[in-house]
C-alpha cells in the first residue's frame, strides 16, 4: 500500500512537491523504490529485484538542524542532511522508499543507518574495505545474502538472467556516462564542468533506464556537434582543473562555480559520481554473475578502503589523460576517511608535479568568502 | 611620472600604495576598515586624490577581502597573489616562504624563482590570526602592540583552547587567577604562534622566511615564529604593506595591457 502524502506537504515548494508526487505515481504503478548512499551499491541486484535506485545523499544545508536533535554537530553535512531529510519527511524518495541500502563504509554513515533503521527499512551491506580475493569473497557473499533477503522480504525471484541483463543494462549507461565525461579530453574541453556535473546528477533521478541512455547519448551528440561546428562554451585559455575528494553535490556553488567563473573549467571529476562510479564494467560473460558484479564495485577507489591503491593509480592517469593545469580536492568537514587521505594526494601531485590545493568545507555558506579567494588564489597561481 | 595603485582592504585595516616607475612607494596609508568596505574605498579615494594620485587616472587593483567593493579598481586580484608579489619587492628575492597573519585569514605562502608554487590558508577558524591576537588584547585592555612587547617578558603559561571564544573564558580565567600580564600576553603569543606553525607542517619552506601584515613590526613574534618554525623569520618596515605593494604591482601590468602609450592623460 503507498502511504499518504506528508503532513506538510502544501507548505513544500513546487519542485519538491512535484518530486513527491512523481515517486507517488511510481509507487501506485506498482514500483518499488531503493534509496541509495554510495557508489559501492550493487546497482545490477536492485534492478534484477525489480527496485529502481534512487541517491538519497543530502545535499543542502536545510535539514542540518533537524538531524543534529540526533546526531553530532561536528559530523559530515551529507549525512547530517541526509538523515535530516528522512527525520523531517522533506525528501520525496526517501519518504517513499521501500528501502533503503546502506554499506558500512565510513563510520559516520554506519552508525547513521542504525539510526535510520528505526525509522525505515534498512539493509546494511557488509563491504569488505580493502581489494583482494578474500575480500572478494566476503563481498560475493555478501551480494548473496542481499539476494536472499530482497528475495524473501518483498517475495520477488532474483535470477542469474536479470542479473546478466541488468549488468548489460548497468554496463551501456557507464558506457554513456564516461562519453560524455571524456568530451572534456578535448582542448578546449566542449562544456563546463558545472553544466556536465548537473547533467549527469539529473539523469540521476530517472527511473527508465531506456530514457536515462537516450538523454545522456543524445547530450554526448549534442555537444559533440557543437564542437565540431566550432562552437565552445569554454574559452581556450581556461586552465584545466580535476576534482577530487568528497562527494560534492552540497557545495556545487561554492566550488566549482567559483573556479569556473575565475578562469578555470573542470575537465574532470574523480570522485564519487564522476570518473570512479563509472570506469568499470561488470564482465556480463563471467559464468559466475553476482562474483562479477562483486568484483566490480570492489575495485572502486575509495579512501573507505585500505589501502586505497585504486585511488591513487587512477589519479595518476587522469591527471596525465585530461592533461590537466590543476587539481582542487574538496573534503567535507569531519569526512576522516579523505581528510586523513589528502596528505597521500599532496604528496602525489608534488611527485607529478602538478599543483594541487585542498578545500575542507561543508554545506553552510560561513566560508564562501575564503574559500572563493583560495580558489581564485589558486588559479591566478597557475 | 607614471604611478601604480594597490589597496588591499582587510579585514581589520585598509592600508594603500602608491608606487612609482621604480617600485618605489611615493605613498603609503593605512585606516581602519571599519563596517563598510565601500565606504572606505571612497575615503581612499579622496585620500589618494588629495595626494595627487587619482585612481581616474593611475591603473589600480584592488585585493584583501573587501577588493570587490572598489569600484574604481581596474582589476581585483586575490591578498595571496598580492602578498607574495610585495614581499618579493620588499625583501629583493624571488625564492622565499611568505607568512602573513591577517585580521582573519593566515597565509603561508611558497615562492620560487618569482612564482608562487604552493599557499596554505587557514580555514573558518580564527585560531593563529591577528583577530585571536585582537580579541585576546582587548580582554586584557591593552593595545596588539603592547600585548606583544609584555609577551617577551613573560612565559611557564599555554592557553589549551584554539577556538576563540573558549581561548577568551581562558584569559579571563587567568586573570581572575592573577597571572600576570607578561605570562598571559606570552600564552597568547605562543598560541598563535604554534598554531601557524602546524599549519605551515604541511610545507618545505626553504630558506628565506618572511612575516608580512600587521604583526611584522611585533620583534617578539618574529623571534617566536623563529623558534617555532627553527628558521630565521624576516620583516620589513612596510611588511603590513606587502599585499598594497603586491597590488601597485599587478597594477603596473594593467597599464601595459590597456594603453602601452602610457596613462596620464587617459582614463580607463
Amino acid at each position: 500500500m503507498t502511504r499518504e502524502l506528508p503532513a506538510q506537504f502544501e507548505a513544500f515548494g513546487a519542485a519538491r512537491q512535484n518530486g513527491f508526487l512523481k515517486v507517488k505515481a511510481i509507487k501506485e504503478a506498482g514500483g518499488l523504490v531503493a534509496g541509495t548512499f554510495c557508489t559501492f551499491t550493487p546497482l545490477e541486484i536492485l534492478d534484477a529485484a525489480g527496485f529502481s535506485p534512487v541517491s538519497l545523499c543530502g545535499m543542502s544545508d536545510e535539514t542540518i538542524p533537524a538531524a543534529e536533535a540526533h546526531l553530532p554537530k561536528n559530523l559530515c553535512p551529507l549525512i547530517k542532511s541526509s538523515y535530516g531529510f528522512a527525520v523531517s519527511d522533506k525528501c520525496p524518495y526517501t519518504y517513499f522508499a521501500d528501502l533503503i541500502v546502506g554499506e558500512t563504509t565510513c563510520d559516520g554513515k554506519k552508525k547513521m543507518y542504525e539510526l535510520l533503521g528505526k525509522m525505515k527499512e534498512v539493509y546494511i551491506l557488509h563491504l569488505p574495505q580493502g581489494e583482494n580475493e578474500a575480500a572478494l569473497d566476503i563481498w560475493t557473499a555478501e551480494l548473496h545474502r542481499f539476494i536472499a533477503y530482497l528475495e524473501e522480504h518483498f517475495s520477488v525471484e532474483i535470477t542469474e538472467e536479470k542479473i546478466r541483463k541488468a549488468a548489460h543494462v548497468r554496463n551501456e549507461e557507464r558506457q554513456a556516462r564516461r562519453a560524455l565525461q571524456q568530451l572534456q579530453l578535448h582542448k578546449p574541453p566542449m562544456a563546463w564542468g558545472y553544466d556536465l556535473y548537473k547533467a549527469l546528477d539529473g539523469v540521476g533521478f530517472l527511473f527508465d533506464r531506456a530514457e536515462v541512455l537516450k538523454k545522456l547519448n543524445t547530450l554526448t551528440g549534442d555537444l559533440k556537434s557543437a564542437c565540431a561546428a566550432g562552437e565552445s562554451p569554454v574559452p581556450a585559455g581556461a586552465k584545466r582543473i580535476l576534482i577530487t575528494g568528497c562527494p560534492i553535490g552540497g557545495v556545487l556553488n561554492k566550488t566549482v562555480k567559483s573556479i569556473e567563473t575565475h578562469g578555470g573549467v573542470v575537465v574532470c571529476y574523480e570522485n564519487c559520481s564522476g570518473v570512479k562510479a563509472v570506469e568499470r564494467d561488470v564482465d556480463e560473460k563471467d559464468p559466475d554473475i553476482v562474483r562479477a558484479v562483486a568484483r566490480r564495485y570492489l575495485s572502486i577507489g575509495c579512501a573507505v578502503m585500505t589501502p586505497d591503491s585504486r585511488r591513487m593509480e587512477l589519479l595518476r592517469q587522469l591527471v596525465n589523460e585530461y592533461a590537466v593545469d590543476g587539481v582542487v580536492e574538496i573534503n567535507l568537514q569531519a569526512c576522516t576517511p579523505y581528510t586523513v587521505e589528502a596528505f597521500c594526494v599532496r604528496k602525489l601531485m608534488e611527485e607529478l608535479g602538478v599543483p594541487y590545493v585542498g578545500v575542507e568545507t561543508d554545506y553552510s555558506s560561513g566560508d564562501t568568502g575564503q574559500l572563493s579567494t583560495r580558489i581564485e588564489a589558486f588559479l591566478e597561481m597557475l | 611620472m607614471c604611478f601604480s595603485i594597490g589597496i588591499d582592504i582587510g579585514s581589520t585595516s585598509t592600508k594603500t600604495a602608491v608606487l612609482d616607475e621604480n617600485g618605489t612607494p611615493a605613498l603609503l596609508f593605512v585606516q581602519p576598515t571599519g563596517w563598510s568596505s565601500v565606504d572606505t574605498a571612497e575615503a581612499v579615494r579622496q585620500h589618494l586624490i588629495q595626494k595627487g594620485y587619482n585612481p581616474a587616472l593611475f591603473p589600480c587593483v584592488a585585493t584583501g577581502y573587501g577588493r570587490v567593493a572598489v569600484p574604481y579598481a581596474d582589476k581585483a586580484v586575490t591578498e595571496i597573489t598580492c602578498h607574495a608579489r610585495g614581499a618579493m619587492l620588499l625583501h629583493g628575492s624571488g625564492n622565499l616562504t611568505v607568512i602573513d597573519i591577517g585580521g582573519q585569514d593566515t597565509k603561508i605562502i611558497r615562492v620560487q624563482n618569482g612564482k608562487i608554487i604552493d599557499f596554505i590558508m587557514n580555514d573558518k577558524c580564527s585560531a593563529g590570526t591577528g583577530r585571536f591576537l585582537e580579541i585576546m588584547a582587548n580582554t586584557m585592555g591593552l593595545r596588539p602592540d603592547t600585548l606583544c612587547d609584555l609577551a617577551s617578558r613573560g612565559g611557564s603559561i599555554s592557553i589549551s583552547s584554539m577556538c576563540t571564544v573558549f581561548a577568551e573564558s581562558e584569559v579571563i580565567s587567568l586573570i581572575g587567577k592573577g597571572e600576570s600580564r607578561e605570562n598571559i600576553a606570552f600564552a597568547v603569543v605562543d598560541s598563535i604562534v604554534k598554531k601557524v606553525a602546524s599549519q605551515a607542517g604541511h610545507l618545505d619552506m626553504g630558506n628565506e622566511v618572511c612575516l608580512t601584515g600587521g604583526l611584522c613590526q611585533c620583534g617578539y613574534v618574529l623571534q617566536a615564529l623563529g623558534t617555532a618554525l627553527n628558521k630565521t623569520i624576516i620583516a620589513d618596515a612596510n611588511g603590513r604593506y606587502a599585499g598594497a605593494i603586491g597590488a601597485a604591482l599587478a597594477a603596473r601590468e594593467i597599464r601595459k595591457k590597456a594603453a602601452p602609450e602610457g596613462r596620464m592623460d587617459g582614463v580607463l
